[in-house]
Order: C-alpha cells, then structure tokens, then sequence
C-alpha cells in the first residue's frame, strides 16, 4: 500500500472558480500592499541601523527593570522583547534589547555599549550578553538597496530564462505569480509585524527560486500536451497538465514543508523568522504554481501548433539521452 | 537505456565515493581541527592519518562566536597630508627666484588644497612655471603618464591640488597600507582564521572567530606599531654583547642570529614617515622612495649631513628590517633605501614601512559580536532540525514509493555527504542560514526524484512494460528538471553575489544542493534502479 496525497488519476477543473481564486489573489496584495504602505516593515538594524544586544540570565526577564535601567543613559528609542523558545532551559531567560541609532555616531561607541551592559549587569548580576550587533545607517541604507536590486534581478532574470525555454506568455505567467508570491510574503511580514532583516531577503529569494522551480515543472507539462492534444482547447490543455502534475507538486511541497517544520520548531529562535518566511513562501509559491501561472496562461492565450513550426523539435539535444 | 555502461556506472560511483571520502572529516571535526592546528604549528600532526583528506568545513561566525567589522578608511585623511609635504617644496622652488615673484606666504585653504600667495603679482605666470615644473608623473599602473599636482593661478594666488590620478594611487596605496597593517595587528593576536578582506574602494571587512566582542579587535588595530630610523653603532652576531650605554641591541628581522647595536634615541619615527613608494635607484636596480613631513625632513637631513658613511637602522617594532648606508646627505626629506632587493622585497618593505601606523582613521559602519554559546546552541539546534527533517523526509519518501523511496533515500544521503564533501574541498564557510540551506535542500532534494517517479507512474498506465516505463520516466523527466534546476540557480547564483556574511553561506549551501541533487537523481537513483533492474528483472513493478 503506497502513501499517496492525490488519487491517481484526478479530473479536477482548476478553472471553475478562476475568477474567485484570482479575486482572493487580488484581495490579499491588495491588503499587502495597504500594509506595507500604512504600517510599514518592522525593520531590523540591518536595514534600519541601531545596536541590539541578545542577553541571557538565569532569572526570569523582567522587561520594566531592564527598561528603568536603561531610560537614564538618554539613548531614544529603546525595544526590549523577552524571547521564548522550546530549545531553551529553565535558566536560559533570553531577551534582546534594541537601541536607535545614535546621532552622529555610525555605530554604537564602545562606552554607550559598556554603560548599557553595565546597567543591565545591575539589574541581575547573571546577565552575560551572548551577542551584539550594531550597524550604521550608512550601511543600513545601502544593504536595503542592494536587497531590493537582489529581488528584482532574480525576477529579471528568471522572465529572461523561461522567456527564451518558453513564450513569452509563460513568461509573464510565471513572473505574475513570483511577483504575487513576493508582494503577499512582504505582506505578512508588514501585516503581523515580524522583524524584516537580510536573512528575511535571503528567504525572499529561494521563495522565488522555489515557486519558479514548481511553475516551469507545470509550464513543462503544458508544452508537451500542447504538442500532443493539438485540438484540445487550452482551458482543457491546462487542466491536464496541472493534474498529471499535481502529484509531484503536492509531494515535494509535503517534504519540503515537512523539512521546514522541523527547523522552525527545533532549529532555535535566531532562524525562525527565516524559517518562517520560508513556510509561507512554499504554501504560497505552490498555490501561486498552480492557480495564478496557468490562469495568467489561459488568458494570455499561447502559440498552439510548436510541432510544425519549431524546426529542431523530435531532434533536441536534451530529449536524445540523459 | 535502462542499462548504464560499466564504464559510467563507475564514473558514478567513484564521483560519489570521492565526494563522501571528502565529507568524512567533517563527522570527527574536533579530532581533525586539532590535527590541522598542530599541522600548522609543527608541520607534522597527530591523531589523524594523514593519508586521509583533512578538509572541513568553515564555520561561519554565527556558528563558531566571534567579531565581524566592517570599517572604512578615510582616504581624504591622507589627501591633507599629502599636500602639506608639498608646502616646502613650493617654498624653496619660488624662494630662488625671489626677484620676479617677490615674497610666499601660504593661504588658508579648504581641506586637501594648498593655496600660496606672492607678493609680486606681475611674477604669476613665472611662478605657475616654476610650480608646475615640480610636478611628478604619477606611480603606479593606473595613472600612468599624468602629473601629481594640479596648479592653476588667480592673479597672485596660486592654487595646488592633488590629481585625481594622484588621488587613486593614493586611495590605492592607503588601502594596501590600512589591509596590511589591520592584518598584522590581528595576526599578532594569533586568533585562529582572522578573515580580512577588501570590500569595494575604501572599506575593510574584518571576521576574527574566537575573540570575546568586536571592541577587542578595535582595541587591537588601534594600537601602532613602532617604526624608528635608528643610527648604527656595530653589527655582531652574539645576542649577549655588551652594547653600551645609551644603545640597545636588536635582532635583525630577516637574517637570524644577526644583531644590531644602535643609539637608543632615534632619530626621526614613523610619524613623520608620510609615504613610501617601491621605486628603483639610477642603476635600474630595485629600492624603495620615501618621504617625511617637514619636521621629519629637518631632523633627517640634519642627521644625514653629518653621518655620510655610516649605517641607519629602519627598526619595526624592535626589529631590524633594513640598515642601509647613508651615501649622501639628504636635504628634502625624501631619499631611496638601496640594497640587495628584488622587486617583491621592495614592495613588502614599502607597504612594512608605510605600515607603521595607520594612514587614516578608520569609521566602524558595522560592528557585531557572537557569543560562541549562542553559535553552539545554533549548531546543536540546527543539528537536531536537520536529523528530525532527515528521518520524517526518508519515512514519507518510503511511504509513498515503497522500493524506489528506498532507492531516493539512499540517494539523499549521499547527497547530503556530497554538499559537505563540496563545502570541505573548496573551504567554504557553513552559516546557520546555511545549515537552513540544507535542510531546505533534504527537502527539496527528493523533487528529482519525485518527478522522475511520477513520470515512471504515469508510463506504467500506458502498459510498455517496467524497463521501457523507466526509461521513459527518466527521459521526459528530464527537461522538467533542467529547467526548474536552472532558474533555482538563478536566483543562488544573484543571492551569492549580492549578499554578504551568513547570506552568502546560505546561497553557496543552496548552489551545492542543486548541484549534487541534479547529480545524485539522474545518475546515483538510475545506477541504483539500474542494478536492482538487472538483477531482479520483474515483470511487473510498482512505484
């Protein structure tokens, strides 16, 4: 008896609530990007400057102490956030403490820092700092550039790609639902305030490496049924090709996710927002996959006869011998 | 096709069995760090067969605590200085034709311009003469042909600027100089793999594993290294010598059991040194120019003038790097240190002496710290993660494919073995974004094989029989995977180049693992499959 996660031979019309699907897609960029624009990015120091210190003490945090502590030192805007984690013990009471970017200062002077240990260190002796990290708005600023170039040269390059293996209609298909992917990823980071640091960019672009990877397994298949159903309608085209495909698209979404899992639960708090990021992108890049690519496809209607017209089809190098 | 010449299938397994003879330090890193360590230390190590690879992987600061920086150096520290030198220079040139330019009095000017005044305005033209005569062409490759200085005049003003030919070898030279002297400090430290390198035109990015908090490293760098010029009193190669009173014996940096007397005091330091160049003496043979700043350049041509004949010491940090004879005085502060040198050697003292102490001061944009609890509970948790992600991916491979899950799963072990044995071969660095990287890859790894299997499903319908099923599979399959494999490294290939630090390990993890899943489905599954077809031949199969 084998696992399986569809029966094998499904008959599903993805196109019967096209529009209802679509309707949700444009509701939740819309809703994205209404985040982003009014509430905006919870930035990390990355991309915002600032110092955070990760402290760990054997006593419970208490956030109003550590605060009182700090408040007289005079250095503006101050988070302190305890951390909870499954990994950590009994005595491990981590919290971080995140500290503006000082005027006039690139990063955080060895004595601000020292003066804001040394307050914390009376609060509870135990306290031992187990990392800081201060960075620079002239850093910051540049690494949100570089981040945002990074993310649209991948688009770029990718419409590049499948434009030349493809159509250009499998092009736009694909880019739209890379694009829908990023756009409701920066949304929930914007909607349920996570911090939005470079490891966030990171996970941004293997979302879009991922979703491509799912979108050109299904564009495949619709080429070649393009090329054997030569009368069938498209709609009918590409209700064939994401079945056949569906399988595979459910099975490596399941052990990806289930791999992703596991790293989020026991992988520690340093990678969870990553880790989750990645979560997201996969549920999303598989629904993206199959609901947003095929039906920008069907709209945009696609060359239908490739075996008369492609010269070189039967004879292609990679279809000779793996 | 089913069939896999001999002569791949060993091509196959001899690729997989270097790449896991390559991983295999890893899984006894402490014994094998150890063992490099003493490599290094004694050149010969203990607890490890040295017939064995002995590469690891690096870990990332994240994993293994420590300090990274990222400083930039403020080159227009040293444009000021530059220009100041030139005040001298400008002074005596004009001085000598006093008759057509009248007097010189130097201007307040903004930052990295000298502006000069004469009283004698009719004399301007003559004096832009005189001035430009003092330009130089420019050292080093790229601006070849151009002059140093730039002089323009307005009425009696003159004003001098630096080149922007002169202000990119300076740039250039300022940064060789600051890399070298962030270098020696931190290596001075003998933290294990201190990381220094070049980022764009003027910043350094330092990574010291190991250290306690990034203000350590700072600490270390600010600290300068003494450069003296020292007179000769005697040479001997007996360490215990009386040297006198008022003299001190040091050891000379390159030859061993060479030792030098020398006066105590010194007489100019490298404070006063301003630059030096490898340059070459008139008859063609390699030396190194330099120049001191006006007070340096008094006390250095003092001195010459009355010790022609006799050796001065260039003592580092209370070593002697050079004693050179003074052949002639010295007046303008500037002179070559000749020898018995070869081009290299020039350039290593050059950048020695320039890196008596900084040239500029440095701006600390980034600064972070890791605690090497936190990388270890990193590493631990990332362990964990990855072993539950490993087991709960084989169990669900099984489950769903019976033998030829069995046969992916084999292959995804290889496949891990196989990233670690790339990561090792080309040292790179293992980040915790890079252990995500992968698990994302245990993950994703099976796609391959998914498709593939999934195709060999779909052909069994259509009833050619097993071999011919599995040939297809593989063959239709193919394209797919090419293609999704190939904009997946797309986006690495831009991930590595645009990110920095624990993102880049991210990305090189994620390249590896579409490298080797491509590899380990299309070839390790196949042989396997292949073997097992040959053996068996089943008349009917499931998937």
């Amino acid at each position: 008896m084998r696992l399986r996660l569809v029966k094998d031979d499904t008959h599903i019309d993805f196109f019967k609530y096209a529009r209802v699907w679509l309707g949700i897609s444009m509701v939740m960029i819309l809703v994205a990007l209404a985040s982003f624009f009014i509430q905006g990015l919870n930035y990390g120091i990355d991309f915002q400057g600032g110092t955070s210190i990760r402290t760990e003490a054997e006593a419970p945090v208490d956030v109003a102490a550590y605060r009182a502590a700090i408040t007289p030192l005079e250095l503006g805007d101050v988070t302190i956030t305890e951390v909870f984690d499954p990994t950590f013990a009994d005595d491990e009471n981590v919290a971080m403490v995140r500290i503006q970017s000082q005027e006039g200062t690139e990063s955080v002077t060895a004595g601000t820092l020292a003066e804001v240990e040394a307050a914390l260190q009376a609060v509870d002796p135990t306290l031992t700092f187990t990392a800081t990290e201060s960075v620079g708005p002239k850093v910051s600023g540049e690494l949100i550039q570089t981040a945002f170039i990074a993310v649209a040269l991948a688009v770029l390059a990718i419409l590049a790609y499948v434009w030349l293996r493809f159509e250009w209609q499998f092009a736009v298909g694909a880019v739209l639902a890379l694009v829908h992917d990023v756009a409701l990823t920066i949304g929930i980071f914007s909607e349920i305030q996570i911090q939005f640091d470079l490891a966030i960019v990171a996970a941004l672009l293997t979302i879009v490496g991922y979703s491509i990877n799912d979108t050109v397994v299904v564009f495949d298949r619709v080429r070649e049924n393009l090329r054997k159903y030569k009368t069938k309608k498209l709609k009918e085209v590409l209700n064939v090709s994401i079945n056949e495909t569906l399988s595979r698209t459910l099975m490596t979404s399941g052990t990806t996710l289930m791999a992703l899992i596991a790293l989020y639960i026991l992988g520690g708090d340093v990678i969870r927002g990553f880790v989750f990021a990645m979560i997201w992108g996969v549920v999303i890049g598989t629904y993206s996959s199959v609901f947003v690519a095929t039906t920008v496809l069907l709209v945009l209607g696609v060359k239908r006869d490739w075996s008369k017209k492609d010269p070189s089809a039967g004879t292609r190098y990679a279809e000779i011998d793996a | 096709m089913l069939n896999i010449s001999p002569f791949r299938m060993v091509l196959i397994w001899l690729t997989v069995a270097v790449g896991l003879l390559l991983a295999m330090p890893n899984a006894f890193y402490g014994k094998v760090e150890s063992y490099n360590d003493s490599v290094v230390a004694t050149g010969s190590g203990e607890g490890w067969p040295g017939f064995l690879p002995s590469g690891l992987v690096n870990l990332g600061l994240d994993l293994r605590g420590g300090a990274h920086l990222l400083a930039e150096v403020q080159v227009e520290d040293v444009y000021q200085t530059m220009i100041d030198v030139r005040w001298p220079e400008v002074r005596d040139a004009l001085a000598a034709e006093r008759d057509t330019v009248g007097f010189v009095t130097r201007e307040d000017s903004p930052e990295g311009v000298l502006r000069v005044r004469i009283s004698e305005a009719a004399g301007a033209d003559r004096a832009l003469q005189i001035v430009r005569g003092l330009a130089q062409p420019v050292q080093g490759l790229s601006g070849a042909g151009s002059s140093d200085i730039e002089v323009a005049a307005n009425g009696p003003v003159l004003t001098i600027t630096l080149s922007d030919a002169e202000k990119a070898g300076i740039d250039e030279r300022t940064m060789g100089q600051a890399l070298e002297i962030v270098r020696n400090r931190i290596d001075e430290a003998g933290t294990r793999e201190p990381s220094i390198q070049r980022q764009g035109d003027r910043r350094i990015l330092i990574q010291v594993p190991g250290v306690g908090s990034a203000q350590e490293v700072k600490d270390l760098i600010g600290t300068t290294a003494q450069l003296t010029f020292q007179p000769v009193v005697g040479r001997t190669s007996d360490p215990s010598e009386d040297q006198g009173s008022g003299n001190e014996l040091l050891p000379d940096s390159i030859q061993e059991g060479q030792y030098y007397i020398l006066e105590r005091e010194a007489v100019v330091t490298g404070e006063q040194l301003v630059d030096a160049q490898p340059a070459f003496d008139q008859n063609s043979r390699p030396a190194v120019s330099f120049r001191f700043n006006v007070t340096g350049a008094r006390a250095f041509g003092d001195y010459t003038l009355g010790n022609v004949g006799s050796l001065f010491a260039i003592v580092l940090d209370d070593e002697v790097v050079s004693a050179p004879e003074i052949i002639s005085h010295i007046p303008g502060g500037s002179g070559i240190i000749t020898g018995q040198f070869t081009i290299e050697e020039t350039t290593g003292l050059a950048i020695q002496l320039r890196a008596g102490a900084l040239p500029a001061g440095l701006t600390f944009l980034e600064e972070r710290t890791i605690g090497p609890e936190l990388g270890q509970d990193s590493i631990d948790a990332g362990k964990v993660a990855s072993m539950v992600a490993g087991v709960a991916v084989l169990l669900y491979m099984m489950a769903a494919y019976g033998l030829f899950g069995v046969f992916a799963n084999i292959t995804l072990i290889v496949n891990v073995g196989l990233i670690f044995g790339l990561l090792s071969l080309i040292g790179a660095t293992l980040t915790l974004p890079g252990i995500a990287g992968i698990v994302l890859t245990i993950g994703m790894a099976v796609d391959a094989n998914v498709i593939v299997f999934e195709r060999i499903r779909e052909e069994l319908k259509t009833a050619k029989g097993p071999a011919r099923a599995i040939e297809l599979g593989y063959e239709k399959a193919l394209s797919s995977i090419i293609d999704a494999n190939i904009t997946t490294f797309i986006t690495a290939t831009i991930l590595y180049t645009m990110g920095s630090g624990p993102v880049r390990g991210f990305a090189i993890t994620l390249a590896l693992g579409i490298i080797t899943s491509v590899f380990t489905a299309l070839f390790v599954t196949r042989s396997l499959i292949s073997i097992w077809f040959s053996r068996r031949r089943p008349k009917t199969i499931e998937v």
